[in-house]
């Protein structure tokens, strides 16, 4: 038996709380195909009102950014403080910005 | 105020009748529901767990609002705490294949199916009866239904059309469980009595109905629909398998045991 059969493959899950906002990631569970896990969202993380949408992915289809690439992805914007819109002066002249 | 509006759609459907009509669907929700709470803890994987768990309770919310209905018929008293706890196993009137035991996980599904299906259905319908309150509840549980046969049908499909030892196993419990389907659709008094009144459908045009959504699922599972039995179990009489008594005797205990106890 192929592990896959014996160990359902994990699903990320991510909800939407409101129209209007972004779908989140709540956590992930197991199931056999993607219409299986979003009826088991819909009966893991759905039982108190949390959401009007789900999505599911499968985690292995995630690329995740390695921690020990941190270094080179992560801190060199660290001192880049200009990239702040709050770094600049706006003229009282211009108004609605 | 018009004539109609103050005359009882419905006079012939005396009260007992009407009690006992509603208490067949409240005793059928309520046994199904306490069965698939059996699963909780035991069911194959976690998440199964909830799913089951998610029906048995929408499950135990309709048999609420059914009883409580039936209490308000009956008119003696009984609130569905008394008409759930304290009646004994002639007076369910379930009907007698929701009290069958959950076998496996296929087994439950089978039966489960079976009554959704039909369900489904009878819900759907209520849509059109002249009983009010029934409209009310069917319109909240139709909802819930719709979701128990998704995620049931779902399993059949996948079990059916599965391994050839999970086909064995969900053509094995069809082929047990389809002899208490009958009794979904032999009417007696209390049945010809609610259609005449508006309050329930034609029984026989109910299980055309159900049978095509069932032979739609059978044969997407890869599963053969059984012959019919001319074998006919009462339990909306109150006459049942032995299976019943036991489920009883697990949930009612605390009231039997501490009556009038509450936390």
């Amino acid at each position: 038996m192929s592990d896959e059969r014996q160990h359902w493959p994990l699903f990320e899950v991510f909800i939407r709380a409101r129209a209007g906002l972004e779908h989140k990631h709540v956590g992930s569970l197991h199931a056999v195909d993607a219409k299986m896990a979003l009826e088991h969202a819909r009966d893991v993380y759905t039982r108190r009102m949390e959401g009007v949408s789900l999505w599911v992915v499968r985690s292995a289809d995630i690329t995740a950014s390695d921690p020990d690439d941190a270094d080179a992805f992560f801190e060199p914007a660290k001192d880049k403080i200009y990239r702040h819109p709050t770094f600049y002066e706006i003229p009282d002249e211009v108004k609605n910005i | 105020m018009s004539r109609a509006s103050v005359v009882p759609v419905s006079v012939d459907f005396a009260q007992t009748e009407r009690f006992r009509y509603v208490l067949r669907l409240a005793d059928t929700s309520l046994i199904l529901g306490q069965r698939l709470s059996e699963w909780v803890g035991h069911a194959p994987a976690l998440e199964e767990d909830l799913g089951v768990a998610n029906i048995s309770l929408d499950l135990i919310g309709q048999a609420r609002m059914l009883l409580s209905y039936a209490g308000e018929i009956e008119a003696a008293g009984r609130d569905e705490d008394q008409l759930a706890y304290l009646r004994d196993q002639n007076d369910f009137c379930n009907l007698a294949l929701v009290e069958q035991p959950n076998g496996d996980f296929g087994c439950t599904i089978v039966r489960q199916v079976l009554i959704d299906v039909w369900q489904l259905e009878l819900l759907s319908w209520f849509d059109a009866s002249t009983d009010q309150r029934l409209r009310e509840i069917a319109a909240k549980a139709v909802k819930e239904t719709r979701y128990h046969l998704r995620y049931s049908s779902g399993w059949l499909v996948r079990l059916g059309d599965g391994t050839e030892e999970s086909h064995t196993r969900v053509q094995t419990s069809l082929n047990d469980l389809w002899k208490f389907t009958t009794e979904l659709f032999t009417p007696d008094e209390i049945d010809r009595l609610a259609e005449n009144a508006g309050v329930a459908p034609n029984l026989n045009v109910l299980r055309g109905s159900w049978l095509h959504r069932i032979d739609e699922i059978l044969n997407e599972a890869t599963l053969t629909r059984p012959d019919d039995v001319p074998y006919v179990w009462f339990g909306k009489r109150g006459e049942h398998t032995e299976y019943l008594g036991h489920l009883l005797s697990d949930m009612q205990y605390l009231q039997r045991a501490y009556p009038g106890v509450t936390w």
